[in-house]
């Protein structure tokens, strides 16, 4: 039984994660059709710079508490993060917007390519510890473990998506956003300036990766060049499982395949009778994304409302 | 006086095909202007123009006495050019409201964005009673009231009008011209753009009839009704 709360909770905690990302996926998606795939590399870049600047505030002998360091570290990472983004979208997707759906896709994994180089020749091909700096409190719940940290992570994940969903839904630029996701055209019509729409898309996005890499990096103590590459993978899965371009199935793909992927792991020794272990976690991500693929291509939210009469 | 809309020797190219001309055509405040002409005669590629989704080969356009050519896409619906598109161009997976609110999108007095809704409201009753449904689940004829709707809440100067009868049952589209009707009574400017040449020329005060991309007439509205050639070739009869 705690085993089974363990690993709820792990999966709990790391969907979280996936699903923050998945997000930054799915809005991109969403208002242009296009599959970010540097999105991975932003959330690495959020996570390296966190490190490093959390290393040189204590290199500098600021004397401030673990989460204070941290806080620090995830104000820089943020807008770097966002003006990475928007200089992707304005470099790379907005020349080939009207080009065929296949070269800005190629262009993305290109700039995912130059991004994770980038990141090695600054930052090394080592994995960089994340700074002991946060407490290791440990609390018993029901049987089962649960850090402050993990609390953390859930809690600011749930904040950052109820004020995503408040943005989207209530805002004026939210309700351009999703004008402009339907009909461009028409949207331009009624004065909105797309660029600026799908610019904010990045910057958002963006600003929600950097957060999840940082919260990568403190829940796995490390963080390393080419760790946006499968966390980039599984949260595209994630925003799969969901129904891509939903935001709410974002959410919902996203705690979905931590869950399943952290209960699977737990029980893959016991499954295979040992010649599986729990380090072919990695395998059900894959396993549901072509499951979803063949059977619900939509995703579980992906239904689409009727746009024309 | 001037013109409020001043179209001198207009000329639009997609790729190699003449679409439109050289066309002149004006259009005096509160007069509503009838465009018909057969499918294919330049009468949206016009109007599209008109807005900026498409980009003039030759010609000037002078809106309110200035030319709109340098104008970014969603500039013109601040300067009072607004379209209601081909098809409606509804946004359906948004509420009856927030379609609405869009159409106000360039506006930022709120109080009285809240006071034109109900006005929409006032004129369109069905809207009302949906204003919280998502508009792609609206009848074609209530689409088509989201869109008349939300193109009046940019408070335009010139309202554009492309096809709004297309799709429609006859009954809907008699309800349809009685708004443009009611909204022409308010005073405010509009180009209209109909394959219905004898539904447009009843509601307008003056026509223009476009050929293959050139006005081939221009008149009262009354005058086209009445003219034979227009009358065996649009009116079929």
């Amino acid at each position: 039984m705690d085993i089974f709360l363990q690993q709820l909770i792990n999966g709990l905690v790391v969907g979280s994660i996936y699903a923050l990302i998945a997000l930054g996926y799915t809005m991109v998606y969403g208002i242009m059709q296009l599959i970010n795939f540097a999105h991975g590399e932003i959330v690495m870049i959020g996570a390296m710079v966190t490190i490093t600047c959390i290393n040189l505030l204590i290199g500098a002998g600021v004397n401030l508490p673990g989460p204070l360091l941290l806080l620090a570290g995830l104000l820089m990472a943020i807008p770097v993060s966002m003006l990475l983004g928007y200089t992707i979208e304005r470099v790379a997707y907005r020349p080939l917007r009207r080009a065929p759906r296949l070269a800005p896709l190629i262009t993305a994994i290109g700039v995912s390519i130059v991004l994770q180089q980038a990141a090695m020749l600054i930052w090394g091909r080592n994995y960089r510890p994340f700074p002991q700096i946060l407490p290791t409190t440990v609390h018993d719940f029901f049987g089962a473990a649960i850090t402050d940290l993990q609390i953390a992570i859930v809690i600011l994940s749930l904040v950052l998506m109820g004020g995503l969903f408040w943005l989207i839904e209530r805002t004026k630029l939210g309700r351009a956003m999703r004008a402009t996701a339907q009909n461009p055209d028409v949207a331009g019509l009624m004065g909105v300036n797309i660029n600026t729409v799908i610019s904010m898309t990045f910057i958002i996005g963006s600003s929600l990766g950097a957060v999840a890499g940082v919260m990568v990096a403190a829940n796995y103590d490390q963080a390393h060049a080419y760790m946006g590459f499968m966390i980039g993978l599984k949260a595209f899965t994630a925003a799969v499982l969901g129904g891509i371009g939903n935001i709410g199935g974002a959410v919902v793909g996203g705690l979905l395949l931590g869950i399943i992927e952290s209960l699977g792991s737990g029980y893959l020794g016991d499954l295979t009778g040992g010649f599986l272990g729990s380090h072919y976690k990695d395998i059900f991500a894959f396993v549901v994304l072509i499951g979803v693929l063949v059977f619900r291509p939509s995703g579980l939210l992906g239904e689409r409302v009727a746009e024309r009469a | 006086m001037n013109p409020l809309l001043d179209i001198k020797d207009l000329k639009v190219a997609y790729g190699g095909i003449h679409a439109v001309k050289g066309i002149d055509l004006n259009i005096n405040k509160g007069e509503l202007v009838a465009l018909i002409g057969a499918n294919g005669a330049g009468k949206s590629t016009t109007l599209k123009t008109l807005v900026g989704m498409v980009k003039p080969a030759g010609g000037e356009i002078l809106f309110d006495g200035k030319p709109t050519a340098r104008l970014a896409p969603y500039d013109y619906v601040g300067k009072g050019l607004v379209l209601v598109p081909e098809g409606r161009g509804i946004f359906g997976r948004l509420t009856v409201e927030e379609n609405l609110q869009m159409g106000a999108y360039v506006r930022n007095d709120k109080a009285d964005i809240a006071n034109d809704i109900d006005r929409v409201f006032s004129l369109f009753p069905r809207l009302k009673e949906r204003r919280s449904q998502l508009a792609g689940t609206l009848s074609g004829g209530e689409q088509q009231m989201v869109a008349i709707g939300r193109a009046m809440m940019s408070r335009p100067k010139l309202l554009l009008l492309d096809e709004p009868s297309m799709g429609l049952a006859p009954i809907i589209v008699q309800k349809i011209f009685e708004i443009i009707r009611m909204i022409a009574a308010e005073g405010v400017t509009m180009l209209l753009v109909e394959q219905n040449a004898k539904l447009a020329l009843q509601t307008a005060d003056r026509g223009y009839v476009m050929e293959s991309g050139r006005i081939t007439l221009a008149d009262s509205a009354a005058n086209l009704l009445a003219n034979e050639k227009i009358q065996q070739a649009y009116l079929g009869e």
